[in-house]
């Protein structure tokens, strides 16, 4: 779990809910992973970037190492993706190392830093829209999954459907009443036996026969 | 993988190395307010030169016309924000709503000559500058714009302008009414519609070009040389 508290003493209401040591403990992460550590942060490259300044190259060298991370964060917080980070990470550096001048060591590093950083990635993406690209990406249409049925699927059936039409027409009398009444319409034996006046019997040796005949005469011609 | 993508040490790696190798000591920029002023100051050695030419007597009488008073108060005070505004976006960092401070004198300056131009409407008669007089005013503007823009330019260019096109025309709006400022005591003339026309087309001109000059010069200025 992250606990992110504001830095400083815990408010009473946490003493209570965490108890105290809980609490004292719970603010100090917080110090370290909150605010106090974003100045500590800060106050460290302020004093590195005033060195700099003054021609300290360990110093900048040790900053602008600092800034890596930090720059390609902000940079994909703009929307930058993939290589183009890394383009705007050198972009950045170069513009820190011209208008190095510009830092005022009074003020805090980071909105400086930030604001060079986001207008360079808005440059790049801005390059990056004007090269022209493919708009009808056949990428795009594989991606997108189509609810609706597949284009054949209706016509499939359809000729199935014809095919079973026809083998059930071609058989003997008995047999195509036994399949039409037990197998399509699902009526029970009783309901068959009293419709076409065959015993049950008769039906079920029919239906058996039929079925056998039609397993035979569709493979035939589905070969 | 994909949080990786973007993050190529060993190139960003020698890019460290090789700023850290051409680093050389800078002095920090000045606080852009300092920097404004020294502007400004230069503006001003600009009015002292013009100094001679000014009949003290006629300009004492027209600063107690309302308008023309308030117009040269707007004029002033526009040049004043304009280029403490110009020198605030040309750091990193500091807020682009700076660039709103020079609007509010921006409408008393227009609105005060706009005033003026109605006065000579409900009261004809008034003294009004022959064409002779206005190319004069028209050449005036634009001689005392140029070395004001040049300078402007070139010490905005120290910093770092990140919206070149921002800080230029708030260059341009500072040097128009620093220019439309220096030219109230030297012109004899009460404010016409012609005039403020031509006071209009000159600082138009002039934030154009620095729009468009200084907004590239600045932008190449920014860029990575």
């Amino acid at each position: 779990m992250i606990l992110t508290l504001p830095a400083g003493p815990a408010p009473r209401g946490w003493s209570l809910a965490l108890g105290t040591e809980q609490a004292q403990d719970a603010a100090r992460a917080g110090e370290r992973n909150g605010g106090g550590a974003r100045m500590v942060l800060e106050d460290e490259l302020s004093a590195l970037m005033a060195a700099a300044q003054g021609g300290d190259t360990a110093a900048y060298r040790a900053l602008l190492k600092a800034c890596l991370p930090v720059v390609s964060a902000i940079a994909r917080a703009q929307g930058v993706r993939g290589e183009a980070v890394d383009d705007v990470v050198q972009d950045a550096l170069m513009t820190v190392h011209r208008a190095r001048a510009s830092y005022d060591p009074g003020r805090p590093f980071m909105p400086w830093l930030r604001a060079i950083t986001q207008r360079r990635a808005i440059d790049r993406l801005r390059r990056a829209g004007r090269r022209p690209r493919e708009v009808n990406d056949p990428l795009s249409y594989e991606a997108e999954v189509d609810p609706g049925p597949p284009p054949g699927q209706g016509l499939e059936a359809r000729d199935r459907a014809a095919a079973l039409a026809r083998a059930v027409a071609a058989l003997p009398e008995g047999q195509r009443q036994a399949v039409e009444h037990l197998g399509l319409r699902e009526l029970s034996l009783d309901e068959a036996a009293a419709l076409t006046g065959r015993t049950k019997g008769a039906l079920k040796v029919n239906l058996h026969r039929a079925l056998k005949a039609l397993r035979i005469s569709l493979t035939r011609e589905t070969e | 993988m994909a949080d990786r993508a973007g993050y190529d040490p060993s190139r960003h790696e020698r890019l460290v190395e090789a700023l850290a190798g051409r680093l050389e000591p800078v002095r920090p920029l000045p606080a852009p307010a300092i920097r404004a002023t020294l502007w400004l100051a230069a503006a001003l050695l600009v009015g002292l030169l013009l100094a001679a030419e000014v009949d003290t007597a006629s300009f004492v009488l027209r600063m107690h016309v309302p308008d023309l008073a308030l117009a040269a108060l707007g004029a002033v005070a526009t040049a004043v924000t304009a280029a403490y505004a110009a020198f605030a976006t040309s750091v990193p960092g500091r807020s682009g709503r700076w660039a709103l401070l020079p609007l509010p004198p921006l409408a008393l300056w227009i609105g005060a000559s706009g005033m003026g131009c109605l006065r000579d409407w409900i009261a004809p008669g008034a003294d009004i500058p022959g064409a002779h007089t206005v190319a004069g005013c028209f050449s005036f503007l634009i001689c005392v714009s140029v070395p004001l823009s040049v300078l402007i330019v070139v010490m905005l260019r120290r910093a770092c302008p990140l919206r070149p096109n921002l800080t230029a025309a708030l260059g341009g709006l500072a040097v128009a009414a620093a220019a439309a400022a220096l030219l109230m005591p030297v012109h004899p003339h009460d404010a016409t519609a012609t005039d403020l026309l031509i006071h209009a087309a000159a600082v138009a001109i002039v934030i154009a070009l620095n729009g468009l000059a200084g907004g590239r010069l600045l932008g190449r200025g920014a860029g990575l040389d």
